[in-house]
């Protein structure tokens, strides 16, 4: 089969691959029909999470039709011709994380948990196409791929919505709305969301379904903060002003009662001296992250508020406003998206028309083109926003 | 050198390596601390009090050397840190060379004595990362491979009732499942049983045992028997979870690792920390207890393979020939 495959860093490549086969009794195999490029993918792409390597394939985002079944799949779960919807955190629905609807953390689904312990303390979940951290699975950008615990995560479709309509129930939209249910939202607050890619745009869009009073989209692409406006979001540019003045202006001196990062680990600074600090600490590995976004949110939320990180992290920063922080009572909430949690209720909001999440679909590509996808995604040229990949 | 002298000996070189390295961690605390509090005192003393760009650059030096600080005190990789030291002396030389080719007189003669310090210093941090280096190389495996006993712990906890886990665990013939060093093991008796360990452990080798200690749902205890090749003990305890429907479970095995080639195989299979290989298969365990098989992926597609798969196959599907050819390819 074709897929897009990582090739060192900065360079993907789709090539010919075998088409997957089934390795344990409760996999599927899914033929699959549409999938997507994420902000995730491109911390993978250049090495900033560490162990890929050249020819894994890429991609976590994915839908498709079942056409295999392993023997241990219940039938009454899941059946050859099923469309389905793959979440991209693999769970196995047992063990206390997973009873805990802590799926991204599941605790038997990654073959390499004794690496991801190493790294993070404790083991994360496997995850399809990203890094052998999260268990080396082969991802979803590609005509093919091999679903684990096939009868626990995938979500079956059965009515005639598109597949751009659902597509993202694998990642960003529930992603999106865990930013925003991580932030008890109050029909009084002010919510602010750092990133107007994907992630940031459906966080915007949960934290108005779930009642926020005004929601704030701050980044520094014009076209990504007048998609945010036109859903009915204010705009900031923190290359154009102070984030955290206007965000006094904004709420009347108190700040943000809830804020959000959805940036993560590669975020730019307004000021040059800062990017450059820790830029050349992240390139020397001496900190793995530039946390400028999550620096900021902490030291512009209100007292007592709550700030929520969806954008990933992965190893260890510096300069971390712990006094803010402890001083000011903020809680800070976190994770990998615990898809399945959120599946079923999202596709509800979307069959009532509360969520649109086709409004963020710029670009659509034969799988082919992963290349040129994944190079104006993260360039943000042609005023890209989301990718999708046909293949 | 006898065996005991040998180990002995590449003891007390990492020893020294962790202390120096301890040394060097306490060095960059305290100039970590001096560039951060008083910023203006290190810019005088170093003669560069006179540029701005220093008032920037100094507390960031500072902030560096902190990092280094924490990584070479709580760290017992010593190794990686002392690099990043050296890392960190190539930068200061190459600024203090700038400041040094703007500066005349007074400033110049400062500049001058603090660049001799850094350089005396960058012989040290180099000396300690390449023996750091080094010592990591040759630690316990050549420790291990000269022979010894050796004890392993390592506890789960398993979503299951603890007369569930007891009865897998006491049906012997289910531990080659999820312990990678075994091949089979074969119940002969009420309480006897042959073990036959896995290529990986060490090719033919076989052992009997016997169940020296039970109690139903609570532990199960066995040693080897007879001439065994690699004696050993183990004990398993299974005792409730305080969520009430899981399991803890608590293993002890300890090994009398002979010398010679079989030694060699056996200290290779353990690696470098080898409480990780039994942490594995008590990961295993819960994998097979809760979900009914070990995990397969594409980069680690063989199961209790896994750890010996480093570094992996990429994460793509495998081909007919690589499914036919199975593990041992
Ligand atoms: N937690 C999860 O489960 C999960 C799932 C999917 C994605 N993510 C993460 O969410 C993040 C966003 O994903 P995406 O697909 O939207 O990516 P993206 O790269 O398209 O979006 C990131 C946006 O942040 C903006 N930005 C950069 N620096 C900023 C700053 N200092 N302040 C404000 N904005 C800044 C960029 O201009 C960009 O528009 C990534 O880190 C991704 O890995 C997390
Ligand atoms: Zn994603
Ligand atoms: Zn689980």
């Amino acid at each position: 089969m074709r897929a897009n495959t990582w090739a060192g860093r900065n360079k993907v490549k789709v090539r010919d691959v075998p088409d997957p086969k089934i390795l344990n009794e409760r996999d599927a195999i899914v033929r699959i029909t549409s999938t997507a490029i994420c902000g995730s993918d491109l911390h993978l792409l250049d090495g900033y999470v560490p162990t890929m390597q050249d020819g894994d394939v890429m991609g976590h985002e994915f839908m498709g039709e079942v056409i295999e079944v392993g023997r241990g799949v219940d039938p009454g779960r899941l059946r050859v011709g099923d469309r389905v919807v793959v979440p991209f955190p693999i769970a196995c629905g047992a063990c206390g994380a997973c009873a805990a609807e802590l799926f991204s953390c599941c605790e038997n689904s990654n073959p390499n948990a004794g690496l991801g312990e190493k790294m993070f303390g404790h083991p994360v979940a496997g995850m399809f196409g990203y890094s052998r951290l999260t268990g080396g699975f082969a991802g979803g950008q590609a005509q093919y791929a091999r679903v684990p615990f096939a009868d626990v995560g995938p979500l079956k479709i059965e009515s005639d919505l598109t597949d751009e309509q659902v597509l993202f129930l694998s990642d960003i939209l529930p992603t999106g709305y865990m930013g925003a249910d991580l932030c008890d939202i109050q029909s009084t607050d002010v919510v602010a969301v750092w990133g107007a890619g994907p992630v940031g745009q459906f966080a915007m869009d949960s934290a108005r379904v779930l009642g926020a009073a005004k929601v704030i989209a701050i980044d520094k692409e014009p076209y990504r903060l007048q998609m945010a406006e036109r859903a009915g979001y204010t705009p900031v540019n923190f290359e154009e002003v102070d984030v955290r003045s206007r965000l006094l202006e904004l709420t009347g001196g108190r700040g943000p009662d809830k804020c959000i990062d959805a940036v993560g680990m590669e975020a730019s600074h307004g000021s040059a001296h800062v990017h450059a600090y820790d830029r050349v600490k992240q390139a020397v590995r001496s900190e793995t992250e530039r946390p400028h976004a999550l620096r900021q949110a902490i030291l512009s939320c209100r007292s007592g508020g709550i700030v929520s990180v969806i954008g990933v992290y992965g190893g260890f920063l510096d300069k971390f406003p712990v006094g803010a922080w402890m001083n000011r009572a903020l809680t800070l909430r976190t994770g990998q998206c615990h898809v399945q949690r959120y599946m079923k209720p999202l596709l509800q909001r979307i069959e009532r028309g509360e969520i649109d999440p086709t409004r963020v679909i710029t670009h659509t590509l034969p799988l082919d083109q992963a290349e040129r996808g994944f190079e104006i995604f993260k360039n943000k040229q042609d005023h890209c926003e989301k990718v999708v990949l046909k293949p | 050198m006898t065996q005991l002298a040998i180990r002995e000996a590449v003891k007390a070189r990492q020893d020294e390596i962790q202390r120096r390295g301890r040394g060097l961690g306490w060095m960059s605390l305290g100039l970590g601390m001096a560039q951060l509090a008083a910023p203006d005192a290190v810019r005088r003393i170093s003669g560069v009090d006179d540029s701005p760009t220093s008032r920037m650059v100094v507390p960031l030096v500072g902030a560096r050397e902190l990092a280094h600080a924490a990584g070479l005190l709580t760290s017992r990789r010593k190794s990686i840190w002392a690099w990043t030291r050296v890392l960190g002396d190539a930068m200061d030389l190459a600024s203090l060379g700038v400041a040094i080719a703007h500066r005349a007189g007074r400033r110049r003669r400062r500049l001058v004595g603090v660049t001799g310090a850094v350089v005396g210093i960058t012989v040290v941090d180099l000396l300690t990362a390449v023996q750091a280096t080094r010592a990591k190389r040759i630690g316990t495996v050549r420790g291990l491979r000269e022979g010894g006993s050796m004890e392993l712990t390592a506890t789960t906890t398993i979503r299951k009732p603890p007369p569930k886990v007891y009865e897998f665990w006491r049906d012997l013939g289910n531990l080659p499942t999820f312990m990678t060093h075994l091949e089979e093991v074969r119940t002969t008796g009420d309480r006897t049983s042959h073990w036959s360990a896995s290529p990986v452990f060490g090719k033919n080798v076989e052992w009997d045992a016997e169940i020296v200690d039970e109690a139903p749902g609570e532990k199960i205890a066995w040693r080897s028997t007879g001439n065994a090749d690699v004696p050993n003990t183990g004990t398993v305890r299974f005792g409730p979870a305080p969520d009430g429907v899981s399991t803890e479970v608590h293993v002890v095995l300890s090994y009398d690792i002979p010398g010679g080639a079989l030694g060699k195989a056996v200290a290779r299979y353990f690696g470098e920390e080898p409480h990780q290989q039994l942490d594995d298969d008590l990961r295993r365990l819960k994998q097979v207890m809760e979900t009914g098989q070990v995990v397969r992926s594409d980069g680690a597609p063989w199961g209790k393979r896994a750890r010996k798969e480093f570094p992996q196959r990429p994460a793509q599907p495998l081909s007919d020939a690589e499914l036919a050819k199975g593990a041992d390819a």
